[in-house]
Parts: structure tokens; C-alpha cells; sequence
């Protein structure tokens, strides 16, 4: 079976930037995203099966003990086939990945629903597929673990700063035309643990952040791809920001303004710039890997560079995922997600 | 034995028909001899082939041995240039795959009349005997006319055409082949008719007729 | 002047078009016949494959219950959780159908039911009330059930194929696995299987099936047809192209004449030839895409599936394959055309410009040729009776075939002399005296219809020999009515005690591996049973072998393991420590790369006490009732194979081929077919002057005509006949040498006249075709071009 055809039936971004009429606006049955959401934590870290997708994704810059720089990925994907939330209607898919300077390694695994060979838990916290998992008694303190062939990676994230509602308290805006999502984030992640490369086993530490979505209508049906960032800078700061690509222009931006700890928080919905400096060639096509970030409101204007441009996720759904190196009006590290890239 | 009255025959060309004959008549009788002579392009080669049965008039008829040819299928065309005519052509006139034996008694065999006796007398007489199991390519010219006139009258015809029969060959050897010509049809009794430009070859004949564009002048 | 030269030569094409297009098409027939057995190949290939993986069953290790019963999903799900990469797989009966079902989304690579190739069709597959996919028999024998059924031809037989949760109801096995696909590559840091799950075993994947092995000669004999075919094909490309540089020569001693230097002309030539070549080449491959996607019924959107095998359902049009059909067109005529060009680089510029094909009517030539001819096939023979291994039988193999096609014309040329001496009447003699004359030109047409002709004739036998022969194998050791397999020899004995009196008779599969006469060998113990007598088929043998085995007191080997160590009957081996045996019989084995003995079952439990029999062959009146009762035993149903369908598998297999070389009959035929009429169209200017005479003689133009065709019917039957005997001696060489140097056993040769009378039928009809335009032009020739003949303005 081509699971790429499957995939490209079960992702709905590319469902929507490939114009499948319908999929991309709202769809019969699945429940829809509202302004002014009231979360319920810890349940609301567990699955929303109403909602066609969701996922729970984690981003990690990492050092060696001899200064190298890592990062990792460990992301869990739900697709829901029909709506209903029917246990037997829900597809998952994780993908994990370890990028150094020099390699990337990346691979993916599928569940299906009626199987209990992966789901979430909201308390205590367990998101699991096949031998990988996020688990803890709560948010704030998990195990992350994922194997592959060729690497495998067993790391503890402690939460050093609160949960970050991204949008107006968490519903986030994605396009003009009202798209959106529920959005939220644990940013303030300490890292440490283990990643197994070929040949050795590297003690690490870092920061890592949490990503948490669902939606059942991500992108309108004209948006054929986003940029996304996710940036720490040195002093605490951090910043994320997304642009959502339609028909090869700057399309709806909106970035978060993260003070250090937390306290200080503040959205701009089309504020963020982001332009390509230099692009390489991956996996057979032109990917921006040097980027220039500005959000003018906040004195922000940097450079973003890849740490290793083949940060390519080869898989059923392609993209590009890998840490990247900040530097300009702000020095720090972060992670850049970009999808759409044919 | 041959009577040709007024016939007319013309061949397409780029601006419409072209004449070649325009109402000829001549008649010749058994054991008589006739010369057809004339110009390139008077008619006069086109007038043998009509008497041959090997192309049809447009108007006019020939009759040939009491047969008239107007009206005659392919087939009966052929019947006729198997059993009563024989022809001799400038060249080519050899069938290559047989050898000189087996030309000489082709005709007479379709014809029906084979007579081995005869053959071997022709041969004899025209000076072939030496070459019987040699093929056409390995004869000369003179040689490969002698062939096709034994051939031609191996059948015992009533009619002898023949079309510039030593037109391809110099003049000691044309006389001498036609000498045995005239002796040997005298023989049998035939009819001779023998187109040429040679105004030597048409004093030897019985009569001659002159074409002219088309015409006996 | 290079562009004028160009112009002359190419305004020869103008005012010859029928002559460019016989040679463009006739480079594109042989072309098309070449990639379109290209295509057939390897699409033949990747269908045996298919098959071969479909009847071996295990190209992945599994994980199975370790008492041979199912597991539970928590098993399946615990095994998931520890990082096995494994995928549920749950098999059951229903209604007599084998009802698989699988998680398209763990299965492996390339595993998984038909291609599913549309997004929509994946949802329907896993959700809602799902599929089945399956053959039409399948489908039908399953009755009314929920899931939408669809038509997939090549699942294998009496099988459907759907998702595990779509399974689950139908065979009410909810939450149960009966086995566990295991993934290639597993992630580090993986538990053993006994420490995530009691009961379980790993069952590693099978090395290649008999069967397999089996086909794997007929690629290799397949190969050496494609390669056959391409001979053919050069001959057609070398006729075409001589041709047309004969009528050209003396358009090259005019140009020559005119100051145009020579290697220029020559440039010119080789220049136009390949241009010419690439777009035949062009046509060609295109041809033959169209020939080899006709001829392949969709052999398709098949088992990508279950038995990992990938069939790709389209016929690819890949590069490779272009590049291929335009190297050989261009290499074809290159070859052709060499000797052309070089004869023209030799010949004086005053040289007779009349073309060759008088001068070959007779001489030292065709002398030459014919020693050549003969020293060929003397060649031939000396290599089939005194080399060995595959050079010297794929050389005897070229030799016999260039050393016939050249000695074609000579023995056609002796036929007709006797023909000659029959005939009485002027017109037959004259008819024998002519076709004779046409030899040389005809003649390279002629050869290439006896190389297609013998092709086929060869490819007849072979097939059709082979198959016999592999039903009678099948007959031969599949015999038993069911097959099954246990995982220990307790097991195996549990299970003989349970079938005692529920099988007519229980066959023991045991053996050991040794080495016999200094040869790997498998020595087999086996019970007394009339099974062996009446069904294995003996190459040679004493009188009454069986009892001699069965009284412990001979051996029967296989055919490799008697030629490798060169064993003769009454030849004593060494069948264990201290133990010898004669031979009393050898036996066929078309399905085995290694030795085998074949001892009484006694003897051989007395001699490798600690052999276990894990396999049995089961005969039984009722093969369903068995199956099932070996089911209620507990014996999966992976583990028992319906002798019958086996077999109807195999044969299906067969079918589809001799469909195959049945319309590459038809195809090679007539591209020889219009080899002929080339060869006539570009002789009927020269004939004329040989033609005219005989018709001024009193024979009519239509009766020519009917004598033209005639002649070439004559001559279609007389290499017909003459291809007959090639092709059995080419079939011959493919199964008792090519097959003896690459597997170390010959299959016998059959012989199907029927068939030969066909093709020859075939053969005349192509050769009367061929001939019917030129003769019916030949029939309408006006009277005035054949006088033009006799007079001088020529």
C-alpha cells in the first residue's frame, strides 16, 4: 500500500493547499474552533476526537557535553477519517527525528485507531504510538522517548515558566477568512537525557517546546504551505511566528511575543516578516534555509540559519524540520518548521 | 494470312491522346514476305505489337489467320501469340532462367507441337548446336537473336513478326541471320513481316511498305 | 556540396517512396519485435515472481503462536509497545474462501491488498463497512457479505484480501491475531520477544520455494528467445538496408563521376542511415509498447500485496527500454549497412553500375557461403556433442542458427533442381528454372522467415514441453491432497497420532543435509506408500525400485545429484556413517538446485534418530473435511496448502504464456512476412525483363501473376518445412544443453505436429500475403511497359 496516498488523503493541509474543494473550509459533522475557548487542563492535554486533526509537538535545541549543537523532534499526529469521534475512525501518526550539524535522521509510525497501539491520556499525561511516548504525571515534568533504526533518544523536559495561549487566549486565527485552531504551548521546557547516534550515546541538555493544536479546518483553501519559528533568545525572550504561504506570496503572518517567563505576553496578527535569504537544494528542491525575521513592534530583526540545511522529513508527508542558529538584534537558537515545499 | 484495315491506335500523353496510327491497311498472304519501314515514332513498331496481340486497336480490325483480333480477351491473345504467331524482338527476347535448348522449344511446347527433330534441325542450322545447355547472359548478341528466331519458328507459326531483329547487331552478322531467316520461313510457308529502318534489309523482302506518321505512303 | 549531395541522395527517397517507407517500417517491425519481447520478459518475469512469492508464502519472518493456535490482540498490541515492528495479519475460512486480513498501516512496504491508488479508495478500505479484495471465483464462493467486493484477478486463488477490522466480524475473531508480519529493519533498544510475550515464536522467513527455482530456468530460456528474436530482426534490418544501397550505386558512381569526393558521399550515407534509424527505432519501440501492452492482459494492480511481491500493473515505457529499441535499430544497421558502405568505398568509380543481383544468380558465391554454412553447423554439432557448460551451448546455439539460415539458399536451390526434374510441361519447367533465379534476392527475406519460423517451432516445443513436463512434476510431488506443516517434532507426532484414521495415509517430509558422493545433498526418509509408486516417473531405473528402497536396500537420486557425481544404476553411495545403498533409480526433479536420496523410512530413523518430521503430505478422499479437522487440531490455516489450488495456480501461469507466445508467433511471421514483400516490391523492376519474354510468348499477365504468388507460397512452405527441424534442434539445445549447463538437469523434449502443421500453415499464409500485392501490380502491369523491355529506348 502507498502510504503517501493515504497521507495525502489524511492531511488535511495538503488536502487543502492541493484545493480539494470542501476540505479546507468547514466540514459536516466535525466540531469547529470558537472564539474565546475556556481550556480545561489537565483533560484538555488529552485527545479531542470531535475534531477532524490534532497534535502534540515537540521541538528540542540541544548541546553535547563537547559543545555540539542537536536538536530533536518527537510529534504525534490524530486524523480523524470520519467525524463522530469513533474510536475506529481515528488514524495516528508519529514522527521522530534527531538533527546534528551533520546528519538527520527521521522516521514516522502509524496506528490505527481500534487498536490500542497509541492514544493520549490527559492525567496521568501519556501521548504514546508503538514504543514511543511523552509521559509524566502531569505536563510540567515528561519522559520523551522514541526509538529507530538508527537513533533512539530518552530525555527528561521539566517546565521552568506557565502554559502560553496563543491568538486570543488560545484560538488562534490562521487566515482572513476565519480559519483557525486551538492553540497553546509549554515553551519553557529544560532538557536533559540521552540521544543514541550511530556509534555513540550523547548526553545532552537544552530547552525544549511544546506545541499543542486542533482544528478541524487548519488552512484555507488558497494557503499552500507555512513558515514557522519558533525562537529563544539569550536572556530569555522568545518569540513565535508563522507564515502562511498563498500562491507564492507573504500571506496571513501572526507571531506571539513571549517575555522571559512567561509573564509578559503579546499577540500581532500580521506583524511578523519573514523573507527567504537563501535557499538550498533538498531532497530535489529549492528550501529556504537562511531566513531574515523581523517584528518591527519589538526591535526584533535577525538572521535565522539552519543548523544543517538536509533537515529534510523524508516521509509519507514531506517537510522540512530542523533547529536553526539566530543571530542580529537578537542572538539565540530555535526551530523552523516549513511545509509545502513541492 | 493477315489483313489490317484502317486502324487507328494513339497513346495518352500530357496534352490528350498522341497518334500514332491514323487508319493504316496492308495485307499479306501466305508465304509472302514485307518490309515495314519508316522513321522513330512513324507507327510502325506499334503496328507489329497490334498484329501480335499484344496491345489492342482503338479502331479499325486486324485479322489474323481468319481470327479477328478486335474483341479478343487476354486470354485469347495470348492463345494466339502461342499458336499462330512468333515474334522476334531487338532484344530481351530470352527467357534468362532457361538455357538456349530449353528457349528454342518453349513456344512449340505451349503451342503444342513440340517437335524435338525440328529443334535439334534448327539449332543445327543456325549455327547453335555448340551452345544448347548455355544461358541467355552467356551468348552474344548475334547468337541470342539466332535463339529467339529458332524459338520463333520451332513452333511452325503461320505469322513471323519481327521488330529491328538485328538492330543490336553489326551488319556482316544481321545479314547472315537474316539471310537464314527468310530461308527458313520460305520453308515453312509462313508470312513474314519484319519492321526495320534498314534499307538494305528491306531489299531482300518480298514487298515493303513505307509508315509516315501514322500513315502508308 | 555537402547539402547538394544530400539532396541527391535523399531525392532517391522521393522518387522511391514505397522503398522508404519498406525500409523505415521493416527497421521499426524489427525493432518493435525486439522491445516488445523485451517487455513481455520482463513483465513474464515479474508475473512468475509474483507467482513464486505467492506459492513460496513467507518473504518476511512472522510471529505465530508457539502451540500453533492465534494470539490475542493484546499480544500484537504488547509486542507495538516494545518497539517491534510488526504488523496484525488475522486469517480464517469462510464459505470455503481464505479470508486474509491485514493493518495497511503497519504492513511493511510494499505490502498491503492491490494498489490502491485513488485517496478516497484508502478510506473505504479501512473505514465504514470496508472491502474485500479477491478473484471473481473467490468472490462469488464468498456469498453475501457487508463489505463492498472488489475484482483483483491476481490474489491468489480462493483468497480475499481485506482490513483486519473488516476481518474481524466476518470470520468472529474479534480481537485475535493468527499471525504478526515482522518488518525488515527494527528500531534499536528492542526487547526479545519472550520478554513482551509468553508463547510466542519467531519463524524466520523461507528461502526461495521449488517452484521458484523451477521458473528460474524458464527466464533464462525466455532470455535466449528475446535474444533470438533480436537475430531475427537484425536479418530483416540487413535485408532492407542492402537493398536499398544496391539501387543506389549507381547514383554513387554518377556523384563520384561529378567530382564529389568519396568519403564525403559515404559521410552522407552514414548520416542519412542514422537519422533514418533513429526514427524507425522511434516507431519501433512505440510499436512495440503497443505490441507487449496489447498482449499483457492487465497482468496488474496485483499482488503488490500480501506475498511482498511487486507487480507493476501499467507496462512501463522506462528510458532504459527507449534507449535499448534505439541502440538496437541503430546497431541493426550499422551491422546491416557496414558491408554495403564498404562495398561502395571499393568500387572503381567506372565500375558497372548495374545492380549486383544479376551477377548473384549464379557463381562462386553462393560456393563460398555454403562451406561457410556448413563448417557453421559442423561447428555446432561438435559443440552440443563434445563442450560444456553455457558458452559452448549458447555457441552451438548461434552457430546451428547463422550456419542453417546460411545454407538456406543452397538447400532451397538443390529442392527446386528436384523440383525442376518433375516437370514435363514447358510453363512448370519454366516456373522451377525462374523461382530458382529469384533465390538471391529472396533470399535474405527467406532466411529471416526461417529463423522467426524456427523460433517459434522452438518456442512451441520448449513451452509446451515444459509445461508437460512441470504438470507431470506437479502430478509427481504433489501428489498428497493436502500439505501441512507443524513448528517441532512433537507436534509433528501429536499430529500423525490425531490423523490416524481421519487420512487415508500420512507422508512424512524429512530429511537431512549431507554430503553425498563429495555433492550437497538432501537424503529423505520415506514411508512405504503406493503414493511413490504410482506417481513418481523413473529417468532410468531397476526393475521394481520402490521395493528395493522400501526394503531398505537401494536409494533412488535425483537426476542432478546422478550427473554432478556421475552416478550410474547399481552405483554404490554412502547414505549415513557406515551405511551404503545402490542405486536403483533416478528420478526427475525439475525443481532443485541440490542432490537428493531417497531412503525407506526405517533405515533412515535408524540412522539420523534425531531428524524430526515437521512436514506431511496427507492423502485423503476429502480434502475440506481433512483441512477442517486440521484446523479444529489447531494447525493454522498458512500452514496447510490445498494441493489442488497449488497446482491450478501454476497451470494459470502457464496459460497466460502460451497466450504470450502465441501472439509472438503471429508477430514474428509477419514482420517476415514483409521482409518478403519488401524483398518482391524492390525484385519487381528487375523482373520484368525476365517476365516480359514468357508473356509475348502466349502466356497471359494474370496467369504470371498467379505463378508470382505461387512461387512465393513455394517457397514459404519449402523453409517452412525446412524450419521444422531447426526449431526442434534449437529446442533441443535450449532443454537437454543450455538447461544441463545452468541447472544440472535436462528436460525432456515432446514433440506437438499439430502445432508444427499450424505454424507451417501460418508460415505459407505470411509467405502468400506477402506476395499478393506484387503479384496483383504484376497481373495490371499495362502491355506498353512490357514491350518497353524488348525495344531500345530502355
Amino acid at each position: 500500500m502507498n502510504v503517501r496516498v493515504l497521507l495525502v488523503f489524511l492531511w488535511p493541509s495538503v488536502v487543502a493547499a492541493q484545493g480539494f474543494a470542501g476540505l479546507g473550509t468547514t466540514v459536516e459533522g466535525y466540531d469547529d474552533p470558537v472564539p474565546d475557548p475556556v481550556f480545561d487542563f489537565p483533560a484538555d492535554h488529552g485527545a479531542h476526537p470531535g475534531y477532524r486533526i490534532e497534535w502534540w509537538y515537540v521541538t528540542a535545541n540541544l548541546t553535547a557535553e563537547d559543545g555540539r549543537d542537536m536538536g530533536l523532534q518527537w510529534t504525534l499526529f490524530r486524523t480523524a477519517l470520519a467525524p463522530g469521534g469513533d474510536a475506529a475512525a481515528q488514524v495516528w501518526m508519529g514522527h521522530a527525528a534527531v538533527t546534528t550539524a551533520e546528519a538527520h535522521f527521521a522516521v514516522e509510525r502509524f496506528s490505527r485507531g481500534d487498536v490500542p497501539t497509541a492514544g493520549v491520556t490527559a492525567a496521568p499525561l501519556k501521548a504514546f504510538i508503538d514504543d514511543w511516548a511523552m509521559a509524566g504525571e502531569t505536563l510540567d515534568e515528561v519522559r520523551l522517548t522514541a526509538s529507530a533504526p538508527e537513533f533512539a533518544y530518552d530525555v527528561t523536559l521539566r517546565a521552568e515558566g506557565p502554559l502560553i495561549l496563543h491568538g486570543e487566549g488560545g484560538y488562534s486565527v490562521k487566515s482572513d477568512e476565519g480559519q483557525a485552531s486551538y492553540y497553546y504551548s509549554q515553551p519553557f521546557y529544560a532538557v536533559e537525557g540521552v540521544l543514541s547516534l550511530p556509534g555513540e550515546d550523547v548526553a545532552v541538555t537544552g530547552s525544549a517546546w511544546l506545541d499543542r493544536e486542533w482544528s478541524s479546518q487548519p488552512l484555507s483553501e488558497t494557503q499552500e504551505g507555512w513558515d514557522w519559528f519558533s525562537l529563544s533568545f539569550e536572556g530569555g525572550d522568545k518569540l513565535m511566528g508563522f507564515r502562511l504561504r498563498e500562491g507564492g506570496e507573504e500571506g496571513y503572518t501572526y507571531a506571539t511575543w513571549i517575555g522571559a517567563g512567561g509573564e509578559e505576553l503579546v499577540p500581532y496578527a500580521r506583524a511578523f516578516e519573514a523573507e527567504a535569504l537563501e535557499r538550498a537544494t533538498v531532497a530535489g528542491r529549492q528550501v529556504p534555509v537562511r531566513w531574515r525575521v523581523r517584528l518591527p513592534e519589538r526591535g526584533v530583526d535577525v538572521e535565522v540559519t539552519a543548523l544543517n540545511p538536509e533537515a529534510w522529513m523524508g516521509l509519507s508527508f514531506p517537510y522540512w524540520e530542523g533547529p536553526v542558529r539566530v543571530t542580529g538584534s537578537h542572538e539565540g537558537r530555535g526551530y523552523l518548521e516549513m511545509t509545502g515545499y513541492e | 494470312m493477315l489483313t489490317v484495315d484502317t486502324i487507328v491506335k494513339s497513346y495518352p500523353g500530357a496534352e490528350g491522346p498522341v497518334p500514332v496510327l491514323r487508319g493504316v491497311s496492308l495485307s499479306l498472304g501466305r508465304g509472302e514476305t514485307l518490309a515495314l519501314t519508316g522513321e522513330s515514332g512513324s507507327g510502325k513498331s506499334t503496328l507489329l505489337h497490334l498484329v501480335a496481340g499484344l496491345e489492342a486497336v482503338d479502331s479499325g480490325t486486324i485479322t489474323v489467320d481468319g481470327i479477328a483480333l478486335e474483341g479478343l480477351g487476354d486470354r485469347q491473345r495470348a492463345r494466339l501469340r502461342r499458336e499462330i504467331v512468333g515474334v522476334v524482338f531487338q532484344q530481351f527476347n530470352l527467357i534468362p532462367s532457361l538455357d538456349v535448348a530449353g528457349n528454342i522449344g518453349f513456344q512449340a511446347r505451349l503451342a503444342g507441337r513440340h517437335d524435338p527433330a525440328r529443334d535439334r534441325e534448327l539449332a543445327e542450322r543456325m549455327g547453335l548446336a555448340p551452345h544448347l545447355g548455355k544461358y541467355p547472359e552467356q551468348l552474344s548478341g548475334g547468337q541470342q537473336q539466332r535463339v529467339a528466331i529458332a524459338r520463333a519458328l520451332a513452333a511452325r507459326p503461320g505469322l513471323v513478326l519481327a521488330d529491328e531483329p538485328t538492330g543490336n547487331l553489326d551488319e556482316g552478322t544481321a545479314e547472315a541471320v537474316m539471310a537464314l531467316m527468310r530461308d527458313l520461313v520460305a520453308e515453312t510457308g509462313a508470312a513474314l513481316l519484319v519492321v526495320t529502318h534498314s534499307e538494305r534489309l528491306a531489299a531482300t523482302m518480298g514487298r515493303r511498305l513505307h509508315l509516315e506518321r501514322g500513315v502508308i505512303r | 556540396m555537402r547539402r547538394e549531395g544530400l539532396r541527391v541522395l535523399l531525392s532517391h527517397w522521393r522518387r522511391a517512396p514505397v522503398q522508404l517507407v519498406t525500409l523505415v517500417l521493416g527497421l521499426a517491425l524489427a525493432t518493435a519485435l525486439w522491445s516488445g519481447v523485451q517487455a513481455i520478459n520482463a513483465e513474464a518475469r515479474a508475473s512468475y515472481d509474483a507467482a513464486a512469492a505467492t506459492l513460496g508464502e513467507g518473504t518476511f519472518a512472522q510471529v505465530v503462536a508457539a502451540d500453533g493456535g492465534d494470539m490475542a490482540l493484546e499480544d500484537y498490541v504488547a509486542l507495538r509497545r516494545a518497539g517491534w515492528l510488526v504488523s496484525a495479519v488475522v486469517e480464517g475460512r469462510l464459505n470455503g474462501v481464505r479470508i486474509v486480513g491485514l493493518d495497511p498501516l503497519t504492513a511493511p512496504g510494499g505490502l498491503g491488498p492491490v494498489e490502491l491508488d485513488g485517496g478516497a479508495e484508502v478510506g473505504r478500505f479501512l473505514g465504514g463497512e470496508g472491502q474485500v479484495f479477491g478473484t471473481a471465483e473467490a468472490l462469488a464462493a464468498l456469498g453475501h457479505v457487508a463489505p463492498e467486493k472488489v475484482l483483483s484477478p491476481d490474489v491468489a486463488p480462493m483468497t480475499v484480501i481485506t482490513d483486519l477490522s473488516v476481518a474481524w466480524p466476518l470470520l468472529g475473531m474479534e480481537g485475535r491475531v493468527s499471525r504478526m508480519i515482522v518488518a525488515d529493519v527494527q528500531p534499536l533498544g528492542r526487547p526479545a520477544l519472550a520478554e513482551v510475550a509468553e508463547g510466542l515464536s519467531l519463524r524466520p522467513a523461507q528461502a526461495a520455494g521449488d517452484v521458484d527455482r523451477l521458473t528460474d530456468s524458464f527466464h533464462l530460456n525466455l532470455t535466449a528467445f528475446g535474444a533470438l528474436s533480436f537475430a531475427v530482426g537484425l536479418f530483416i534490418v540487413h535485408g532492407a538496408v542492402g537493398l536499398a544501397f544496391e539501387q543506389r550505386r549507381p547514383l554513387v558512381r554518377t556523384l563520384r563521376a561529378l567530382g564529389m569526393p568519396l568519403r564525403l558521399i559515404i559521410g552522407l550515407m552514414a548520416a542519412e542511415l542514422l537519422a533514418l534509424a533513429l526514427l524507425a527505432g522511434g516507431i519501433g519501440v512505440a510499436l512495440g509498447y503497443v505490441i507487449a501492452a496489447a498482449l499483457l492482459p492487465d497482468v496488474a494492480a496485483t499482488l503488490s500485496g500480501l506475498y511482498g511481491a511487486q507487480v507493476s500493473g501499467a507496462l512501463e515505457l522506462r528510458p532504459v527500454w527507449w534507449l535499448s529499441g534505439l541502440g538496437i535499430a541503430v546497431l541493426g544497421t550499422a551491422a546491416a549497412s557496414a558491408g554495403a558502405l564498404w562495398q561502395i568505398a571499393r568500387m572503381p568509380v567506372l565500375a558497372s553500375a548495374r545492380p549486383r543481383a544479376w551477377a548473384m544468380a549464379r557463381g562462386r558465391g553462393r560456393m563460398v557461403i555454403l562451406l561457410g554454412a556448413i563448417g557453421l553447423l559442423v561447428l555446432a554439432g561438435a559443440l552440443s556433442a563434445a563442450g560444456s557448460g553455457l558458452v559452448a551451448a549458447f555457441g552451438a546455439l548461434a552457430a546451428l542458427l547463422i550456419g542453417a539460415a546460411l545454407a538456406l539458399p543452397s538447400v532451397l536451390d538443390l529442392a527446386l533442381r528436384l523440383g525442376a526434374r518433375g516437370a514435363t510441361r514447358p510453363v512448370a519447367e519454366w516456373f522451377w528454372a525462374d523461382t530458382r533465379q529469384q533465390l538471391p534476392g529472396l533470399s535474405l527475406a527467406l532466411m529471416a522467415l526461417l529463423l522467426a519460423m524456427a523460433a517459434n517451432v522452438g518456442v512451441s516445443t520448449m513451452v509446451s514441453s515444459f509445461r508437460l513436463t512441470f504438470t507431470g512434476f506437479l502430478d509427481q510431488r504433489l501428489a498428497s491432497e493436502l500439505y501441512v506443516s507443524v513448528d517441532s517434532g512433537a507436534e509433528g507426532s501429536r499430529l500423525e497420532a490425531f490423523l490416524e484414521g481421519r487420512a487415508e495415509a500420512v507422508l512424512p517430509i524429512v530429511w537431512v543435509d549431507r554430503s553425498v558422493a563429495g555433492i550437497p545433498a538432501e537424503i529423505y526418509g520415506t514411508r512405504d506408500h503406493a503414493t511413490y509408486r504410482d506417481n513418481w516417473r523413473f529417468l532410468d531405473a531397476v526393475e521394481a525400485p520402490w521395493d528395493a528402497v522400501f526394503s531398505g536396500e537401494g536409494a533412488v537420486v535425483n537426476e542432478q545429484l546422478a550427473r554432478r557425481a556421475g552416478l550410474a544404476l547399481g552405483d554404490e553411495i554412502a547414505v549415513g556413517p557406515d551405511a551404503a545403498l545402490p542405486v536403483v533409480g533416478i528420478v526427475g526433479d525439475y525443481g532443485n538446485p541440490v542432490g537428493q536420496v531417497i531412503v525407506a523410512l526405517p533405515l533412515f530413523e535408524e540412522l539420523y534418530p534425531e531428524a524430526e518430521a515437521t512436514s506431511f503430505g496427507l492423502r485423503t478422499d476429502d480434502p475440506e473435511a481433512l483441512s477442517e479437522a486440521l484446523r479444529e487440531f489447531g494447525v493454522p490455516e498458512g500452514d496447510t496448502i490445498d494441493q489442488a489450488a497449488l497446482k491450478r495456480f501454476s497451470l494459470d501461469i502457464f496459460e497466460r504464456t502460451f497466450t504470450v507466445t502465441g501472439a509472438l508467433n503471429v508477430l514474428t511471421l509477419s514482420v517476415a512476412a514483409f521482409a518478403i514483400l519488401m524483398s518482391l516490391l524492390t525484385l519487381a523492376a528487375l523482373r520484368l525483363p525476365q517476365l516480359a519474354p514468357v508473356w509475348a510468348l502466349g502466356l497471359t499477365r494474370a496467369e504470371l501473376g498467379r505463378l508470382e504468388l505461387l512461387r512465393a507460397v513455394l517457397l514459404a512452405a519449402l523453409t517452412g518445412l525446412m524450419a521444422v527441424p531447426l526449431g526442434l534442434a534449437l529446442a533441443w539445445v535450449l532443454l537437454a544443453q543450455v538447461n544441463v549447463a545452468a541447472f544440472g538437469w535436462r528436460l525432456p523434449m515432446y514433440l506437438f505436429p499439430l502445432d508444427y502443421g499450424r505454424l507451417l500453415v501460418f508460415a505459407v499464409a505470411a509467405g502468400a500475403l506477402a506476395a499478393l500485392w506484387p503479384a496483383r501490380r504484376l497481373a495490371r502491369t499495362p502491355p506498353g511497359v512490357l514491350l518497353k523491355v524488348f525495344s531500345n529506348e530502355r
